[in-house]
């Protein structure tokens, strides 16, 4: 453990980003029969998609763990994918899935991004200009919320027009198989500028790993730069969510996430986020494409990936909580 | 100099701070004590605004802490509280090295390094310096966390119980500190304490509070009294006078 402490942090991370590259070779050429101009754009496609998720999933999870000081939490807890799921729902229940079907996609997604944002700064100013600024109380009430959401959008799962829910749940589960392209662009626009606005905020992040107290004491502005994480945290969300849907109705981020930043952490022992942001997005891209290439060309069990990758979660959190590590 | 006006602080339905108005000096050393729950940290952590509090005002240097920047406050007051847990893994040098953050938000200079060797030497954490502070005693990281502070270099430092966790030879090699820095560098330091004995020796002002309200404040010479300190802590103190300081003796 001595060894695995000592390690350059920036070889960790060119070591993944090597890993990575590989693995989204091999999703790229492993198995592919027939024309390259078809399989290129069509596994292209794929990629990209796993690309921004990954990013996006471990990126918003390191994030929101350093902001709560706590290891064993996703932005799922906040309910944030929860809130999508109601707002998809209620979409096809008021509209219909024919409706749902004529709107555009990136006007979606837009709006999906304004109302979680719009939530999400709510939700922290609510609670932050009261007497209590306790991030446990946030999260508590963020789980409220998100039974709340999910229950009013299983709700009206329940209530909703048979055909309407077929095309819902084909909205909502992970797939990585049915990825809109115009979205796609959107997705990649709003990842970049979430990541311009986050390369200006690396050093504070380290501060805030520190605790609210201690980051006070160093001069950050606390609530305003939390609030603005939380922004951002919400934003890659979005992306994820919208991208690749919700498995399970439990949100692809809730071990997924979990697995990729307790892994980076593992693997780099450094407490500067700009070690551990790229290490956690690589993992993650190393587990989607790597794990997609593996499960597809070589056991041929595709679509099993979500499925695989929660169980591993699973065994990561058991393992954490048994470690005593949910301090 | 920190003027601290009318500072009242409820939590829920309990004051713990009521209407508390005190001066403390600059380039000094000024011990808060007081028996449990009398406000000690609620009025330290409000100083160095950590908490809101409900009516009053602080103005350190004339700052008035809850409206000046967060990052010009950083450069000049700095607290430390009693518990600090962290979950990075850091190294004590890591650490130590974020007390530059205020000046260089991340971007060390060759002055900045000099600052850094210079707390871990002087609380003597060289040895220790590449050590993960999960890796440390309870006293060892107590003393990091120090270092960070004093690395920070602000003229005002808080300190809520410096003394927690530390063996008798580095609390009093930590007062000793502290006293140097406060002659010879005019930097001024407000402690909680516990120990009054602590308190007696090395402070130049010590202020009392119980039950949330300023109880007495004065000189070593004046607090120390078996009246003064048994209207405080509600025991009786014996006083004697050992080697030019004023001892209190209540184990018995």
């Amino acid at each position: 453990m001595l060894k695995l402490s000592r390690r350059s942090p920036l070889a960790m991370v060119l070591a993944l980003g090597g890993l990575a590259t590989v693995s989204a070779i091999a999703f790229m050429t492993i198995g592919a029969k027939g024309n390259w101009d078809f399989v290129l754009p069509f596994r292209g496609v794929k990629l990209a998609g796993m690309v921004l998720v990954g990013y996006a999933i471990a990126v918003s999870t390191v994030l929101f763990q350093t902001v709560t000081q706590n290891r064993i939490l996703t932005p799922s807890v906040m309910g944030f994918d929860a809130l999508y799921i109601l707002i998809q729902t209620c979409l096809v229940y008021f509209v219909g899935a024919a409706g749902f079907a004529s709107i555009d996609p990136r006007l979606l997604f837009g709006l999906e991004v304004a109302v979680m944002v719009t939530f999400a700064v709510l939700l922290f100013r609510w609670l932050f200009s009261g007497r209590v600024r306790s991030i446990y109380l946030l999260m508590l009430v963020g789980l409220v919320f998100g039974i709340l959401f999910r229950s009013l959008a299983g709700f009206l799962q329940r209530i909703i027009d048979p055909n309407d829910f077929v095309a819902l749940q084909g909205e909502i589960f992970a797939s990585f198989n049915a990825i809109d392209q115009q979205l796609l662009l959107v997705a990649a626009i709003a990842v970049l500028l979430v990541s311009l606005i986050g390369w200006r905020l690396l050093h504070t992040f380290d501060v805030l790993a520190l605790g609210r107290e201690t980051a006070i004491n160093l001069g950050v502005d606390y609530r305003r730069t939390v609030t603005l994480i939380l922004i951002l945290i919400s934003i890659l969300v979005s992306v994820s969510t919208a991208l690749v849907g919700s498995t399970a109705f439990r949100g692809p981020a809730m071990f997924f996430g979990l697995l990729v930043s307790n892994l980076a952490y593992q693997l780099v022992p450094t407490h500067r986020h700009v070690y551990l942001l790229p290490a956690a997005a690589f993992i993650a891209i190393i587990c989607l494409a790597g794990g997609q290439t593996l499960l597809e060309q070589v056991v041929d069990f595709g679509t099993a990936l979500p499925i695989v990758i929660e169980f591993l979660g699973g065994l990561v959190f058991i393992l954490l909580l048994l470690k005593g590590a949910a301090r | 100099m920190i003027e601290v006006s009318n500072v009242s602080k409820r939590y829920g339905e309990t004051l713990v701070l009521d209407e508390v108005s005190v001066q403390l000096p600059a380039g000094k050393i000024t011990s808060i004590i007081g028996p449990n729950g009398a406000g000690k940290s609620t009025l330290v952590s409000i100083m160095g605004r950590l908490l809101p509090m409900d009516a009053g005002h602080v103005l350190v240097d004339g700052l008035d802490v809850t409206e000046t920047a967060d990052d010009v406050l950083a450069r000049h007051l700095s607290i430390l509280r009693q518990e600090n847990q962290i979950v990075s893994r850091l190294t004590v040098r890591d650490l130590v090295a974020f007390g530059r953050y205020p000046y260089t938000k991340g971007r060390p200079t060759v002055e900045d390094r000099e600052h850094i060797a210079q707390a871990l030497s002087y609380l003597q954490l060289e040895p220790l310096a590449g050590r993960f502070l999960d890796e440390l005693s309870g006293g060892q990281r107590q003393r990091a966390f120090i270092a960070m502070v004093l690395c920070q270099d602000t003229k005002y430092v808080l300190l809520d119980e410096p003394l927690n966790n530390l063996d008798m030879k580095h609390a009093v090699g930590m007062m000793k500190l502290l006293k140097d820095a406060a002659a010879k560098l005019g930097k001024t330091f407000v402690l909680v304490l516990h120990d009054i004995n602590f308190a007696s020796c090395y402070s130049d002002h010590i202020v009392a509070l119980r039950d949330g309200k300023l109880a007495y404040q004065g000189t070593p010479e004046e607090i120390m009294q078996p009246d003064v300190l048994a209207e405080i802590y509600d025991l009786p103190i014996d006083i004697h006078e050992i080697g030019g300081h004023r001892i209190g003796l209540y184990f018995t």
